[in-house]
């Protein structure tokens, strides 16, 4: 059994203070202790991109990460995407475009959109391509993918 | 004042988003892999690390101290049932291991960590076997024995004669034998495999699985468990991606079972990704041998087709593909005489499942870079040629698949046109004689494939269960299982276009073995057809019903009637006659002559089963496609990059716009993984890149721009004159692009994928790997 450590960040813009093992993952500790299961993991090794979320503004893979490098950070989640106002336009246009089958890859593909965009709001087709190369979908074939992020992009 | 309700535009062909689409962009929808029971325990495999061997002793007895470890099932103390297709694979193995997935224990316990440490202090002793893994090695005198009751290591064959080879060998102008080695490749799906079993007080089972054939799947999995069929529910969460995976029992569901059998609470056993490359099922290797002759004016004389599969250490669907592997060696085009041999031999190696497109994406390879070949060798070039032997409509195969309304030529011809193929493919092999460093190629590729549903087993049915609640929303309940692929949209379109209902007032439920009526399975692009017919079928029932009620209720007669935007109004006027919502509670609330809206069909495909000389029209309809990829190759670094694809496929109609392109664009690059990038290699039984660092699926940098051109000619058994679409995509693709290199460079590749590797040795010397 490793050491526990206490942790306190923002998760979707509430404070969280959670005691973590010293040596569990990013990705266990949203699941299994802040029940935010929206986060997959696929490989668990950093190649596929389903657990992507964002950590004080860049998108990581939260399998690689520890939890307690989380500590005093602000996390953005899957779950904190959507608003009052309903889904957020990447969200919306994932569903007017089709870019969903399974949707296991879904909420690591709309964080790593988010930060696509946040960081290029204006990208080229192939820059959305560029964006998105460390997101594995086994069932799109990516293009209704990339149809949804040029939508927002122009809009 | 007359109500008039408008006809509002048809569903049928509409942009339909999936219904799920909604929950799984905001990160709700509970995958298997999220969920937990209460008193659930997590498990895991301890496999071995052996290819064949003799297992001396398996001792639990360190792990089973372990603090939080609730149960171990070894084959002592597990049922002795086998699974597969042979049932020729024990899910716990006892006397021997035989490839190196196999499955020593099931751990489980309160935690990860401490299965995980249980799993360490398994202590297995093995006396090593001798080993062979090539199929045609397994078959020689001497080879060692895989199973004990198999000799000569034969597992599957398949055979199939049609006219006279010898004779038309003999009078052909021209011959070419070939031999292609198809490799392995795996699904890849991103959820992991995982599966929960639970048992009641009362000994029955409940299963969450990923499995995408819930009605059969009870079947296959009973005679493992010791339990009847009949005492195992079937609960499908939505699951992490299928493609032909999930399509049979495999070792580690019956082993969750027999976990939560000892542990009496519920048990969650899953894969790592690791585990996921090694453990599950892979695409069938093929090796084949290919002579096709033709006469100088292009007439294809006859082929003659031996392959050796394989099997792996056991037999799951993949030793069965040439079902469907001769169906394209013999059928597509015409083959007036033809032969096909396959066997199967055990070997140490993993074994391989289904997997889209089945054995024709292995035989389009052959077949598509085989004509291209054959055309050049004739002089002719590879529209021209192809057209030559393409089937007219009406034509039989010699299986007797009935090509009713074959489109091979239309899809040649419109792809051909819409490329430039024939200016572009001179210009490019002219450009090979000059020297550069960038080479453009063109290559086409076509295939047939089923799109009618598939006779494999005694129905091909779909059943439905239809009812309307007092508010006029519509329940269907279908066994037609969601796989992500879509088919809860397609239903949703059919049966809101029927009851002119919004498609919003319609609820699909398909997760449950214990409430859906019977289905084969998610399968050779059998869905939209199948479960498609089923649910229309039963729309159709539930409006005569309604019809009938509001001619009785309103004195217009019924043939008049129509449903409408949520009411029934006179066909002719759309004048509303009653509501839908208040028809439907005054059916229900009529005192003795009350009535539910609540309807059954069961569907049937009009196909046959094969004889046993593999003759039937086992599909409703069959359909084509023709695919052609534009790319250029740096004869430098062997880089391949992919303009463009453009493919013309027969579709009968398109019923959601989104889906099929969807359906087409995902098959294709999963077709150019198998083309350019993917291969599970095995070396000596051993999976040597079980990770997504070294197993190379496509992702999104890679992808060409795709341009999808739908045949739309109204498939008469259809719904709405749709057919089964999501193989051929995944199917022609590979073929496409090696047709493509050749002409780019003018080398051919028998032995895919295309790496840059192959290319620059094919292209600079070193280790040649490239065509024999």
């Amino acid at each position: 059994m490793s050491a526990k450590i206490d942790i306190e960040f923002t998760v979707n813009g509430a404070v969280k203070q959670v005691t973590v093992p010293a040596t569990a993952s990013a990705l266990d500790m949203l699941r299994d202790q802040l029940d935010l299961k929206g986060a997959k993991e696929a490989c668990g090794e950093g190649e596929c991109g389903a657990c992507t979320v964002i950590v004080d503004g860049v998108s990581v893979c939260s399998c690689l990460s520890y939890a307690v490098d989380f500590d005093g950070r602000k996390i953005e989640t899957i779950e904190g995407v959507q608003s009052d106002e309903g889904l957020d336009p990447i969200q919306q246009a994932f569903v007017d475009y089709g870019a969903v089958q399974c949707g296991y890859c879904t909420p690591g593909m709309v964080m790593q959109v988010k930060h696509t965009l946040d960081k290029n709001p204006n990208p080229t087709k192939e820059e959305i391509q560029r964006g998105l190369e460390g997101n594995v979908c086994r069932c799109t074939g990516y293009s209704k993918i990339i149809d949804a992020v040029t939508e927002v992009a122009s809009s | 004042m007359d109500q008039i309700v408008e006809k509002p535009d048809t569903l049928i062909g509409a942009a339909f988003p999936k219904p799920d689409a909604p929950d799984k962009v905001v990160g709700k929808t509970t995958y298997i892999n999220d969920m937990v029971l209460p008193r659930m325990l997590v498990a895991k495999i301890k496999r071995t690390d052996r290819v064949h061997a003799k297992i001396l002793s398996v001792d639990i007895s360190e792990a089973e101290k372990v603090p939080g470890i609730v149960a171990i099932a070894t084959a002592e103390n597990s049922p002795k049932g086998l699974i597969g297709v042979l049932k020729d694979n024990p899910p716990l193995k006892g006397d021997k291991v035989r490839c190196i997935r196999d499955e020593i224990a099931g751990v489980a316990g309160e935690t990860e960590e401490a299965v995980n440490r249980a799993l360490e202090l398994i202590k297995v002793e093995y006396e090593d076997l001798p080993t062979v893994f090539d199929p045609e090695e397994a078959l020689k005198e001497g080879a060692p024995l895989i199973h004990e009751d198999k000799p000569g290591n034969i597992g599957l064959t398949f055979d199939f004669e049609h006219g006279d080879v010898k004779k038309a060998e003999a009078e052909s102008d021209v011959v070419l034998e070939e031999k292609y080695e198809l490799h392995y490749v795996t699904h890849t799906c991103m959820g992991p495999g995982c599966v929960i079993a639970d048992f009641d007080t009362h000994g029955k089972l409940t299963i969450y699985t990923q499995t995408q054939y819930p009605y059969n799947y009870k079947m296959d999995l009973a005679p493992a468990l010791d339990i009847p069929a009949g005492d195992i529910r079937v609960i499908q969460p939505p699951t992490g991606g299928a493609f032909g995976s999930k399509l049979d029992v495999y070792p580690f569901e019956p082993i969750a079972v027999y976990l939560a059998k000892i542990a009496r609470r519920p048990v969650k056993l899953f894969f790592s990704r690791e585990e996921e490359f090694i453990a599950s099922p892979t695409r069938q290797p093929a090796r084949v041998y290919i002579k096709q002759g033709a006469k100088k004016d292009g007439t294809i004389t006859f082929r003659d087709v031996q392959v050796y599969l394989n099997n792996g250490g056991y037999t799951s669907w993949g030793a069965t593909i040439p079902a469907v592997m001769m169906r394209t060696m013999t059928g597509h085009f015409r083959i007036p005489n033809v032969e096909f041999h396959s066997v199967a031999p055990y070997t140490n190696n993993p074994f391989a499942g289904s997997f889209r497109g089945y054995g024709n994406v292995q035989a389009t390879y052959v077949t598509a870079t085989l004509m291209d070949k054959m055309a050049e060798e004739l002089g002719m070039d590879p529209i021209e040629f192809r057209l030559k032997n393409a089937q007219e409509p009406g034509e039989r195969t010699p299986q007797n698949s009935l090509l009713k309304n074959a489109a091979l030529a239309d899809c040649i011809k419109i792809s051909a046109e819409k490329t430039d193929f024939l200016k572009k493919h001179a210009e490019y092999t002219e450009a090979r004689k000059t020297p550069g460093r960038i080479r453009q190629g063109i290559g086409i590729a076509t295939s047939v494939h089923n799109a009618g549903g598939a006779k494999i087993h005694k129905s091909d049915g779909c059943g439905t269960i239809l009812t309307m609640d007092d508010y006029g929303r519509a329940t269907v309940i279908t066994g037609a299982s969601e796989i992500g692929q879509g088919i809860d949209a397609v239903i949703t379109q059919l049966v809101s276009e029927e009851l002119g209902i919004p498609p919003s007032d319609v609820l699909i439920a398909n997760d449950d073995s214990a409430i859906g009526p019977w289905d084969v399975g998610v399968h050779a692009s059998r869905t939209t057809f199948i479960a498609g017919n089923s649910a229309r079928n039963a729309a159709v029932k539930a409006k005569q019903q309604i019809l009938a009620a509001a001619a009785r209720q309103s004195n217009v007669s019924a043939d008049k009637l129509e449903l409408r935007g949520g009411h029934v109004v006179q066909k002719d006027n759309g004048v509303s006659v009653t509501k839908l919502d208040r028809l439907i509670r005054a059916m229900h609330f009529a005192g003795e002559d009350a009535e539910l809206v609540m309807v059954s069909e069961y569907y049937e495909p009009p196909s046959e089963l094969e004889d046993k000389n593999h003759v039937g029209d086992i599909s409703a309809a069959y359909a084509h496609g023709a695919y052609i990829t534009e790319l250029e190759v740096d004869t430098l670094t062997g880089g391949v990059k992919l303009h463009k694809i453009t493919a013309v496929q027969d579709v009968g109609k398109v019923i959601n716009k989104l889906g099929i392109e969807g359906q087409m664009e995902g098959g294709i690059a999963q077709g150019i993984g198998y083309g350019l990038s993917e291969e599970l290699i095995i070396e000596e039984g051993i999976v040597k890149n079980p990770n997504f660092r070294d197993y190379k699926v496509v992702t999104a940098p890679e992808m060409p721009e795709i341009e999808c051109h739908f045949i739309e000619d109204d498939e008469e058994t259809g719904p709405f004159g749709a057919k089964g679409i999501s193989e051929l995509p995944c199917i022609i693709p590979g073929a496409s692009i090696a047709n493509a290199v050749y002409n780019a460079i003018g080398v051919r590749f028998d032995n895919p994928p295309i790496t840059p590797e192959k290319i620059v040795r094919a292209l600079h010397g070193g280790k040649a790997e490239a065509a024999e």
